[in-house]
């Protein structure tokens, strides 16, 4: 890098902790509203079809649901632990929480993988044999099912890849103890993942 | 002491000529610089008008006779789908803020670059992508999608056009406004300069600054309406289809909800805009500053909140539309307060004439039209007469293309010379002006008459007795494309010949017309301090280098040094 270009890359690339968490935030609000979409047309047919949701329902494994509740949640909270980890200076004990958090997510999926398959093999799916025999309100229920834990394992897997990122950053100690915002919306974002699933779940899998 | 000098040159080189790390093309579409950014908008954008308005004055020559004259009714279809689709996802929404904004925002809240330079290149990214996919969804599958721009739903299930990638292509689209729109709200929340208090901001920074807000808060209720529709094309999720038990409406509130706020993503930058024009070429301070920035605030929250008067029609109960038309009534107020404002600043005023003010004025004439005949529209009763006629396309061309594209091109005018360095010529362009303003008269005004008396829209056909309205108003689309061209043709002849614009030439008082012209690669070579509004005449309202001039006159110890 010659003397120009770090000229110029001291003033474009000027670093605002702030700047950074807020723009984080409002990206948040974005994802929110994304979801939100799929929630309002969730409440329209829910009351449209309530009986066909509360059918569909039962077809539910509750157990595997709510382990996988479990899971998200302590994610959550290893990932806010690792920030206060970098912040107190133990660089290993923070890669090993977020070791961790990544972990949870991806048994998440597992999960996730066994749970698709098994409706998918009921011949429960968009199109698939076992919908013929519902009703709408079933068909529906199945649809947005897919379509939101779809979406939501979606966003797993870019939280993963996020963290990913900043534990390479952390390696090579561009995330430090006292540069550590980049960790923190790694963090956020991993918990507007662990929020939506604590909506998902019991719309899903606890209605009556 | 190197350094120094250094510094000192990346303030003298104009952004257009500065040679960094890349050169050539890669200079450009490798740099953060948010001029340059600002300018590769320019040019795509530009690009994308010319193949819209192209179509749309294929569709216009289609209307000159009854019957099939240019096109089938398949391509007519395709025509208007993909006209909507690039005018509005790829000229209108983005125009003033992804160019003007990009350029301006930062120099005007006296800053080096945006807060993100890196992710606003890659918004310009995901622009052009989504440019990209629309244009190849001409070319490729069934051919462009034929649902309209509002890719309503059973049909857009059931089309067997290209409508999974122009629906992508808009959702492309989206991602991109999205991460301009936080870009910019944290700009502003962060960077201005020292003095520059929230109500000393330009009244252009402040419509930016509104728009942002409903970009990031209304785009991703589309996003996900649009993703919808192409997993219901590719896998039958059943959620819009009513064969399985989906409810279209629940598409158009869907899609509403983004598209009437983003009505006004269009066109509170453009007002904006007729904010910084009008106390310049008025030589005077804006009548209202507070009311005017309030109300764009305004306009943003009410325009959240009406998206129900698309659907007035479509099955909605009466609580709903009563609700929904009062709301619509309520955007009118703050709009009002504006144009009000507006015409104030002008009384008493010395006022120089100039194409930017021109098209400022035909602004006010043609959007009022534009206002009031919404007013129609909002009204419950008269609207079930007029929906879905020539009365709205009419509508909303005035609104649109004469509030936002009228508006454009002023502000085109406004900042060339500060952009390029070059002056145009003042006379061109009155006359391509004037041919604008008639043209746009004559090509949309027939069609309220027409849309009065039962001419339907989106049909490639009609009854015998709209014929002489429909010649008016083709002639009209001519008399706009030469006002249009000629236009262009005069910027450009001034982008190679054009004598070199001063500093200053209009005598604006916002802080970029402190800076050279074309500005710096770095904006200043010193943050400047604020010291009053943006729109004083009589007296300075910036201090451009605080360090050596306070030092320079009091001795004072350099003021409070800047958080970027």
């Amino acid at each position: 890098m010659n003397e120009h270009e770090a000229v110029m890359a001291a003033s474009h690339v000027h670093r605002d902790d702030e700047a950074s968490k807020m723009g984080m935030w409002l990206f948040l609000f974005t994802e929110v509203l994304l979801f939100g979409g799929l929630f309002i047309l969730y409440a329209g047919y829910r009351f449209a079809y309530s009986d066909g949701f509360v059918a569909a329902a039962v077809e539910m494994n509750t157990f595997i649901g709510a382990v996988n509740t479990l899971i998200l949640l302590t994610s959550s909270l290893t990932v806010a632990l690792s920030i206060a980890a970098l912040q107190k200076g133990q660089k290993r004990l923070t890669m090993n929480l977020l070791w961790f958090t990544i972990i949870c997510g991806f048994a998440f999926l597992v999960n996730k993988y066994f749970e698709w398959s098994h409706e998918i093999h009921n011949g429960i799916y968009p199109k698939g044999p076992a919908l013929d025999d519902m009703s709408q309100g079933e068909v529906i229920y199945f649809g947005l099912y897919y379509t939101m834990t779809g979406l939501h394992g979606l966003h797993v897997i870019i939280g993963m890849i996020f963290i990913g990122f900043v534990m390479n950053f952390i390696k090579r100690d561009i995330i430090t103890a006292t540069n550590f915002q980049k960790l923190e919306n790694a963090g956020l974002y991993w918990h507007l993942v662990d929020l939506i699933w604590i909506f998902l779940f019991p719309l899903f899998y606890l209605i009556h | 002491m190197a350094n120094g000098s250094l510094a000192s040159s990346l303030t003298e080189v104009s952004f257009l000529e500065y040679r960094g790390k890349h050169r050539g093309i890669l200079g450009w579409i490798l740099s953060t610089d948010h001029k340059r950014i600002g300018l590769m908008y320019l040019l795509a954008l530009i690009a994308f008008f010319m193949v819209a308005m192209t179509l749309g004055v294929l569709m216009k020559l289609e209307m000159l006779t009854p019957g099939e004259t240019l096109m089938r009714p398949q391509t007519y279809n395709s025509l208007f789908t993909l006209h909507g689709v690039i005018m509005i996802f790829l000229f209108i929404i983005p125009g003033v803020p992804a160019i003007f904004g990009n350029f301006m925002l930062p120099i005007q809240i006296g800053a080096k670059d945006v807060a993100f330079p890196r992710i606003n290149l890659f918004s310009w990214y995901l622009y052009m992508i989504g440019g990209m996919l629309a244009i190849l969804s001409l070319f490729t599958g069934g051919g462009a999608a034929d649902t309209g721009w509002t890719f309503y739903v059973p049909y857009s299930i059931r089309s067997a056009q290209n409508v999974s990638m122009t629906t992508s292509a808009a959702f492309v689209l989206g991602f991109s406004s999205i991460l301009t729109g936080i870009n910019f709200i944290v700009t502003t929340h962060r960077l201005r300069a020292p003095g520059m208090t929230w109500f000393r901001m330009p009244l252009f920074v402040w419509g930016l600054y509104a728009t942002s807000w409903i970009q990031v808060l209304a785009t991703p209720v589309i996003g996900i309406t649009l993703a919808l529709v192409i997993l219901e094309r590719a896998l039958g999720i059943g959620v819009f289809d009513p064969a399985l038990g989906g409810d279209p409406i629940l598409y158009q509130h869907l899609f509403w909800i983004y598209s009437h706020p983003a009505v006004y993503i269009m066109i509170l930058p453009s007002m904006g805009v007729v904010s910084e024009i009008i106390p310049t070429f008025a030589r005077k301070d804006i009548f209202g500053y507070k009311q005017i920035a309030i109300s764009s605030l305004a306009i943003a929250v009410i325009g959240y909140l009406v998206w129900g008067h698309h659907m007035f029609t479509s099955g909605m109960s009466d609580t709903g539309r009563v609700v929904f038309s009062l709301l619509t009534f309520l955007v009118a107020i703050p709009t009002g307060v504006k144009v009000f404002n507006w015409v104030a600043s002008l009384y008493k005023a010395s006022i120089q004439f100039s194409a930017p003010l021109y098209f400022v004025m035909a602004f006010i004439f043609i959007f009022s039209i534009g206002g009031l005949t919404g007013l129609v529209l909002g009204t419950l009763a008269t609207d079930i007469h007029v929906t879905d006629t020539y009365f709205v396309v009419a509508h909303f061309h005035y609104v649109m293309f004469g509030g936002m594209g009228t508006i454009f091109f002023a502000t085109l005018h406004y900042w060339f010379p500060k952009i390029f360095g070059k002056m145009y010529n003042e006379k061109t362009a009155i006359i391509a002006t004037t041919f604008f303003i008639i043209g746009f008269n004559v090509l949309y005004f027939p069609m309220f008459i027409m849309g009065y008396q039962g001419m339907p829209r989106r049909y490639f056909d009609y009854l015998p007795q709209f014929q002489g309205m429909q010649i008016l108003s083709t002639v009209g689309s001519w008399i706009l494309v030469t006002g249009i061209l000629m236009m262009i043709g005069n910027l450009l002849y001034a982008l190679r010949k054009g004598p070199k614009a001063p500093m200053n030439p209009w005598g604006g008082t916002t802080l970029e017309w402190r800076v050279s012209s074309p500005p710096p690669v770095e904006n200043f070579d010193e943050i400047p301090v604020v010291t009053g509004g943006p729109y004083v005449h009589d007296r300075q309202t910036y201090i451009m280098r605080p360090g050596s001039e306070l030092q320079h006159h009091n001795g004072d110890r350099p003021a409070g040094e800047v958080k970027n």
